[in-house]
C-alpha cells in the first residue's frame, strides 16, 4: 500500500459521502421493513464431514420458513432466516451460535446435528437465553431450559425396537455400532432392555467412525448364529458394512437386520439392492400415508427436485419451525421464556402424525415406527407404536 | 474356532492385505520414492471412485447390455483421470515445493480440502450409489461354512496384478531405471543426462494413477462420497511409514503384516481396540526401527 496523501483522502471521503447520500433512501425502507420481520437462525454444517447429513435438513427448514411466509408469517411478521455454517467443527458451532444470538438477535435457532455440536452450543444458549430447536434423534440424557428436542430420544427408538424384535424376530442379538457417544449409549440401553426381556447377547462390536473393513466382524456375526443384528453404525461406514454383508451372503432376505441410523436418505448411498429387506426404526418415513405428509413430500419435491428423498431428520427440521411458530402464536410473543412456556403440551399435526410436546421435559411424544426397505429405497411400515412419552433420563 | 472360521479369517487377512497394498502402492511411489507427503492421496482415490460412478451412469444410459463390463472401463478411466490430475498437480504446485517437505504437506492438504468441497458442490453432498457388477455380487461357496466374497477375490487379483506391473515397470524397464536413478541421487542422475523434471512429473502421475485404480475398485466395498478419501488416508500412510519409506518391498510386507494383524485382532478384540493395538505395535516397531521395517540406504 502506498501512502495516502491528502488529496486522495479528500476525494475518497467525498465519494463515500456521496455514496451514502445515494444509498440512504434505499437503506431506509429496508430498516422500516425490519420491523415487520423476525429473524430465525439456521445453524448447520454446510461444509466438512457432517455436511452430508445437515445440508438437506437446512433445505427442509427453509421450505417451512417459505411456507410460513407465504401464509402470512408469524404474529404478522415475516421470518427472515439467517443461515450460518457450523463447518462440522464444534467450536465454530459455539461461535456462530453466539453471533446469531448477540449480533442478529434471532428469536430462535434451528440447528445442530451431532450431539457434539449440540453440547458445544448448549452453554451459549443457556448463558445468552437463546432458544434452540434440535431436530436429530439422539441418545437422550439431556434437558436444557433453552433447547427444544424435536426428534426421538433413546426410549422412543431403541427400547421400542428391541421389544418388537424380541417379540417377533428372535431372542439372540448381535449389536454393532460406531465408536462414539450415540451408538455406545444406545447399545447400552439396548442391552439393558434385552436383559429385562430375558434375551441373549450373541456379541457386540464397535468400530471407529469411517471404518470400512468389516469382514472379521461379519465372520464373527456368522459364527454367533444371532437371530437379529442391531446396527448402530453411522455414516459412510454403513455403506461398507452393508456392501460387505451382502457380499458375504447376509441380506435382509435371510437375516433380520435392524438399523437405528439408516433412513431413506442413507439408503441412496448404501445402494438399495444392499439395503432391501433390512429394517429400520424411525419416527417418520416418507411413505407414511396422511394428508400432512403428502403435502410435505409434494412441496419438498416441487422445491428441490423430484429425485430427492426425505427422511426422519428432515421432517423433524421441518416441524421444528412450525412448532416454534405455533408456540409463539400461542404465547403472542417471541420472548424465549414465554415461547418455551407455551410449548408445554403443544400439539401439532405433523407429517409424522399428530404429536405434541411433553408438559415439561422439552421433548415430543412420538411414535416409534419399524419398517422394511423396499428395493426402490422407500420403506414399508410394519409396526407403529402408540405415542410414547419422552423420557430423556430412563432408568438403566 | 473351527476349520471353517479359520479359513474365512485367513481369507479376510489376505483380502485386507491386498486392499492395503493397493491403497499404499501409489503413495509408496509418491511419498516413498519422491518424498512428497501427499495428503490429497485419499481424495485422489475418491476421484477414482467417482470415475467408476460416472462410468456406471454412462453405461446404464448408453450401453445397458455391456453393464457387466463397466468396472474395467471405470478402472481405466480412473487411472487416466487421476494420473492426468496428478501430472497437472505436479507441474502446477508440487514441483515448487520439492525442497520443502513440510510445505508439501500443507499444500496437498489444502488440495484435499478443495477437492472434497468440489465433490460436495458439483457431484453430490451425500454418498452416491455405485452398483457392483452382477458377476461380482455374492460369494463363492467353497463349502457349507466357507463363503468367499467375489468382490474381494477380484480385488486380490487386481492388487497382485497392479503390484507386479509396478515392479516390472520400476525394475525391468529403462523408465523405471530413470525413476530409481532420480530418486536415489537427483544431481547425479541429472548430470548423467536424465531429464529429472520430466521424470518427476511422470512418477508423480503414476503414483496418483495407482490411487485412482485403488479408489475405483474399492467402490465395491465401501462408500463413494466427498469424505471417502479420509477413510483411506490414515491407513495408507501407516502402511507406507511402517514398511519403510523408500522401499516398495517394505510397503508390500507392511501391508501383509498389518492386514494379518487387523484380521486376527478384529476377530479376537473389539474393532476399536484392534485398531488401537495395531497402532501401538506400529509405534513400538518404529521406536526400534525409526526408518520402518525395510529401510534401504539412500544417498541424500
Amino acid at each position: 500500500m502506498s501512502k495516502i496523501n491528502r488529496r486522495d483522502f479528500l476525494k475518497a471521503s467525498a465519494l463515500t459521502a456521496a455514496g451514502s447520500a445515494v444509498a440512504a433512501p434505499f437503506i431506509w425502507p429496508k430498516g422500516a421493513m425490519a420491523q415487520n420481520t423476525v429473524k430465525v437462525g439456521i445453524l448447520h454444517s454446510l461444509s466438512g464431514t457432517i455436511a452430508i447429513a445437515e445440508k438437506s435438513v437446512v433445505d427442509a427448514e427453509m421450505l417451512a420458513i417459505e411456507e410460513i411466509n407465504k401464509s402470512g408469517g408469524v404474529l404478522g411478521m415475516k421470518i427472515e432466516p439467517v443461515v450460518e455454517d457450523g463447518a462440522s467443527d464444534w467450536p465454530t458451532f459455539a461461535e456462530k451460535a453466539r453471533k446469531l444470538l448477540e449480533r442478529d438477535k434471532v428469536a430462535a435457532v434451528m440447528g445442530c446435528y451431532t450431539s457434539a455440536s449440540r453440547k458445544a452450543v448448549l452453554p451459549v444458549f443457556e448463558k445468552l437465553k437463546g432458544l434452540l430447536y434440535y431436530p436429530t434423534y439422539y441418545e437422550g440424557l439431556e434437558q436444557s431450559p433453552n433447547i427444544m428436542y424435536t426428534a426421538q430420544e433413546a426410549t422412543q427408538s431403541v427400547i421400542a425396537a428391541m421389544e418388537w424384535l424380541y417379540k417377533n424376530k428372535g431372542k439372540n442379538f448381535y449389536m454393532i455400532g460406531s465408536d462414539y457417544i450415540w451408538p455406545r449409549t444406545t447399545i447400552k440401553i439396548a442391552k439393558v432392555t434385552l436383559n429385562r426381556l430375558g434375551g441373549k447377547l450373541a456379541g457386540e462390536g464397535y468400530y471407529p467412525l469411517g471404518h470400512i473393513e468389516f469382514s472379521s466382524e461379519i465372520n464373527k456375526i456368522k459364527a454367533s448364529k444371532a437371530d437379529v443384528i442391531l446396527n448402530c453404525v453411522v455414516g459412510g461406514s454403513n455403506v461398507a458394512f452393508f456392501k460387505q454383508l451382502t457380499a458375504a451372503g447376509i441380506t435382509g432376505k435371510n437375516q433380520t437386520i435392524l438399523s437405528l441410523a439408516v433412513s431413506e436418505e442413507e439408503v441412496s448411498g448404501i445402494g438399495s439392492e444392499n439395503a432391501a429387506g433390512t429394517m429400520t426404526c424411525m419416527g417418520y418415513f416418507q411413505s407414511l400415508k396422511n394428508p400432512a405428509n403428502e403435502k410435505f413430500v409434494k412441496a419438498f419435491k416441487a422445491k428441490y427436485g423430484a429425485n430427492r428423498v426425505v427422511g426422519d431428520t428432515l421432517e423433524c427440521g421441518y416441524i421444528s419451525v412450525y412448532l416454534w411458530k405455533l408456540a409463539a402464536e400461542k404465547a403472542k410473543s417471541f420472548d424465549v421464556e414465554k415461547v418455551v412456556a407455551a410449548s408445554s403440551d403443544l400439539p401439532i399435526d405433523a407429517p409424522e402424525g399428530k404429536v405434541k410436546f411433553h408438559a415439561s421435559n422439552h421433548h415430543l411424544w412420538k411414535h416409534a415406527r419399524i419398517g422394511t426397505f423396499r428395493p426402490d429405497g422407500q420403506v414399508d411400515m410394519i409396526y407403529e407404536s402408540p405415542l410414547i412419552e419422552p423420557n430423556p433420563f430412563p432408568k438403566l | 474356532m473351527n476349520f471353517d472360521m479359520l479359513a474365512m479369517q485367513a481369507f479376510t487377512g489376505l483380502s485386507i492385505f491386498t486392499i492395503l497394498m493397493l491403497m499404499a502402492l501409489g503413495l509408496a511411489i509418491v511419498f516413498g520414492l519422491m518424498g512428497v507427503i501427499n495428503m490429497a492421496h485419499g481424495e485422489l482415490m475418491a476421484m477414482g471412485a467417482y470415475c467408476s460412478y460416472g462410468m456406471a451412469l454412462l453405461f446404464e444410459r448408453f450401453f445397458p447390455g455391456l453393464m457387466d463390463l463397466y468396472i474395467f472401463a471405470g478402472i481405466a478411466l480412473a487411472f487416466v483421470v487421476t494420473s492426468i490430475f496428478g501430472f497437472l498437480l505436479e507441474r502446477g504446485l508440487i514441483r515448487y515445493l520439492y525442497q520443502r517437505p513440510l510445505d508439501t504437506l500443507l499444500a496437498t492438504w489444502g488440495v484435499s480440502l478443495i477437492l472434497q468441497q468440489v465433490f460436495r458442490q458439483f457431484i453430490n453432498p451425500r454418498e452416491v450409489e455405485v452398483p457392483t457388477v452382477s458377476w461380482l455380487q455374492g460369494a463363492w461357496q467353497v463349502s457349507e461354512g466357507v463363503a468367499l466374497p467375489l468382490s474381494r477375490i477380484f480385488i486380490v487379483f487386481l492388487a497382485i496384478a497392479t503390484a507386479v506391473v509396478v515392479y516390472l515397470l520400476l525394475y525391468k524397464t529403462r523408465s523405471g531405471l530413470r525413476i530409481r536413478a532420480v530418486t536415489q541421487n537427483r544431481t547425479m542422475a541429472g548430470a548423467a543426462g536424465i531429464n529429472t523434471k520430466k521424470v518427476d512429473a511422470y512418477t508423480f502421475a503414476l503414483g496418483c494413477g495407482l490411487a485412482g485404480i485403488a479408489g475405483s475398485s474399492f467402490t465395491m466395498l465401501a462408500s463413494t462420497g466427498p469424505t471417502t478419501g479420509q477413510q483411506y488416508i490414515v491407513d495408507t500412510f501407516i502402511v507406507v511409514v511402517f514398511g519403510g519409506v523408500e522401499s516398495l518391498i517394505g510397503t508390500v510386507a507392511s501391508a501383509f503384516i498389518i492386514g494379518q494383524m487387523q484380521s486376527w485382532f478384529e476377530y479376537s478384540l473389539s474393532g476399536s481396540m484392534a485398531r488401537a493395538s495395531i497402532l501401538l505395535l506400529v509405534i513400538v516397531v518404529l521406536y526400534f526401527r525409526p526408518n520402518g521395517l525395510f529401510a534401504t540406504k539412500v544417498r541424500r
